[in-house]
């Protein structure tokens, strides 16, 4: 991987109907390796589809998902290549984590002494004999992590994996993906939460409702996306707006009689206002939030959206 | 942060493929509950019933004689299928419920993604998973048969005597074994294609317990054919040590008539375990 960018996973075209219900729209991208590429949407987009179907587990009507040139169920012994944590539960829940990790890793040939090895990566050890049943939420994504992490692989694709964590928890995952990431491999990740992707992410891959909205850098993407206003405080507001609106701003006022500036830059302002010898209070670039952000450009495509204003 | 020992899974894998499968389902089997409760049901169900049975009958000897001479007579030429059909008739169930849970608890717990990002080709899995619960089947069957057996020989020695050397009676012993495996699979079958416990533990135990035999009851020449090709009606004639006057296969016809019936139910389950998605 020295210097060459190539790509890891590659989705082109796929296509994934569930009866009428359409889940998955034509979808292509690809991920490259080396860091975090986020995979955002509102809930309901087909992220999870898409990674089911990625891992084989889905047969897609058309399209094809590829992970290093093959399709998954061709890989040879795929746990040492990919690393997967589903979203739902995938444990039996009277069995202990130990022998769930035990025989996944007989499957790949994968030695013993590596189960406790992911265990201790995951904290599990103390309960590793413990039924998988009696597992909170986290401990369970501990558990999926460690049996994603079991056969070394090079690639991961994790689903919702901050979800039901505590604050603790998220910042482990957080560190731990970036640590993956560095060490070269391609890490996957979906969430619903742009706010976490902004943390944890390098690349975002945005769907909604089982289409591609967006495939860009966490940073091009917020750019993009936010709309920049400038606040601007000033005892003598009717001149300063005369003024900006001759320039081609665009105005508005806010509840406290702040002016709301659109269409110009802050430094242009403040040499608007020094030339107008108008008297500041305060001149400050607004940025959108990245949640807001990501609402703006997927709110189009939300499959459900709430009733009230 | 150093994530990966890279020494401790890096290098060749250990043993061929689907050796390392059969391990594999060695260690589901062996990590569950439902796995021990039903074999230790199976051994108390067995002998108990077989000893409720034969007790109940040496008992009633001289009584039954007379009401029902068929049945006695039935009895004293085959005393070996007579004991194993008291006991092993009961103690299948546990069979038929342990062969469905095997693989419906995979679906039913979501263990079923795991086991398939493992295994993406799918019918490896199944495989493995049928070689090694037929293998535990047969063996823990066998070593209850040779008790059940010497138990029920035991009870019936003041009225009929039966020794394992008798004609066809190790067979009938080891007849055993292979029903009790074969019924392991045929519920695992039924379990990989209805996929939900409880609606293919009900199946299974209602066909075996309740339609196979009314089918007895069939009208002609024609329901006696359908009821003798019945998959357990078919494969129990493997337990019977003598041939009964009545019967419409040999022991080891019907046994092959059962594992046809099974083939073709696991072909279904495979066939439906490559296409549905999981």
């Amino acid at each position: 991987m020295v210097g060459r960018r190539r790509t890891l996973i590659e989705v082109r075209d796929l296509s994934k109907k569930y009866g009428d219900k359409i889940a998955v729209d034509h979808l292509s991208f690809s991920v490259e390796p080396s860091k975090v590429t986020g995979f955002l949407g509102p809930n309901g987009a087909g992220k999870s589809t898409t990674m089911r179907l990625i891992l084989g587990l889905d047969r897609p009507n058309s399209g094809t998902a590829t992970i290093d040139g093959k399709p998954y169920t061709k890989l040879h012994d795929p746990l040492r290549h990919v690393g997967a944590l589903l979203e739902a539960r995938a444990v039996h829940t009277g069995r202990s984590a130990y022998n769930h990790l035990l025989y996944l890793a007989q499957t790949q040939g994968v030695p013993r002494r590596r189960v406790d090895q992911v265990l201790e990566l995951v904290g599990l050890t103390e309960v590793a004999r413990k039924r998988a049943g009696g597992f909170s939420l986290g401990m369970g994504q501990r558990l999926g992590i460690a049996a994603a992490l079991l056969g070394d692989p090079k690639v991961l694709i994790l689903d919702e994996p901050v979800n039901g964590l505590d604050p603790e928890g998220i910042l482990w995952i957080r560190n731990l993906l970036k640590a993956l990431a560095a060490e070269g491999r391609t890490i996957f990740v979906s969430s619903h939460l742009m706010s976490e992707m902004a943390l944890t992410a390098e690349h975002l891959i945005v769907i909604g409702r089982g289409r591609l909205i967006a495939d860009t850098s966490v940073r091009e993407f917020v750019e993009r996306s936010s709309k920049r206003s400038v606040l601007v405080r000033t005892p003598d507001a009717g001149k300063l707006t005369a003024g900006l609106a001759e320039e081609g701003a665009e105005i508005s006022k806010a509840e406290d009689g702040a002016l709301i500036v659109l269409g110009l830059e802050a430094p242009r302002i403040g040499e608007l206002a020094a030339a107008a010898q108008i008297v500041l209070h305060e001149l400050t670039p607004q940025r959108a939030s990245l949640e807001e952000a990501f609402m703006e450009l997927t709110s189009d495509s939300v499959e459900f959206h709430g009733g009230v204003q | 942060m150093t994530t990966m020992t890279q020494e401790a899974v890096s290098g060749k894998a250990h043993g061929p493929m689907f050796g390392r499968l059969l391990l594999a389902e060695w260690t589901k089997l062996r990590s569950v509950r439902s796995t021990y409760w039903s074999l230790i049901l199976l051994v108390l169900i067995t002998f108990g019933f077989t000893a409720l049975f034969v007790g109940l009958t040496v008992s009633q000897w001289d009584k039954s004689a007379k009401d029902n001479p068929d049945q006695m007579a039935q009895l004293v030429r085959d005393p070996a299928g007579f004991i194993f059909g008291a006991g092993i008739g009961f103690g299948q169930l546990t069979i038929c419920v342990l062969g469905v849970l095997v693989i419906t608890s995979e679906y039913s717990t979501g263990m079923i993604r795991s086991s398939l990002l493992a295994v993406p080709t799918r019918l490896p899995m199944l495989a493995a998973k049928c070689a090694v619960f037929a293998a535990v089947v047969f063996v823990i069957a066998e070593l209850i048969a040779f008790p059940t057996f010497f138990l029920g020989s035991a009870m019936l020695h003041s009225k009929v005597q039966v020794s394992l050397s008798d004609p066809g009676v190790l067979r009938a012993c080891l007849g055993v074994g292979l029903y009790l495996a074969m019924v392991g699979l045929f519920a695992l079958a039924i379990g990989g294609i209805v996929r939900h416990t409880a609606g293919s533990i009900t199946g299974v135990i209602a066909f075996v317990l309740v339609i196979a035999p009314l089918a007895q009851l069939l009208p002609g020449k024609t329901g006696k054919y359908v009821h003798a090709y019945l998959p357990t009606e078919a494969g129990s004639l493997i337990g019977k040590a003598v041939q009964g006057k009545d019967d419409v296969l040999t022991p080891w016809q019907g046994y092959g008539v059962f594992a046809l019936w099974t083939v073709v139910l696991l072909a279904v389950a495979a066939y439906l375990l490559r296409r549905r998605d999981a």
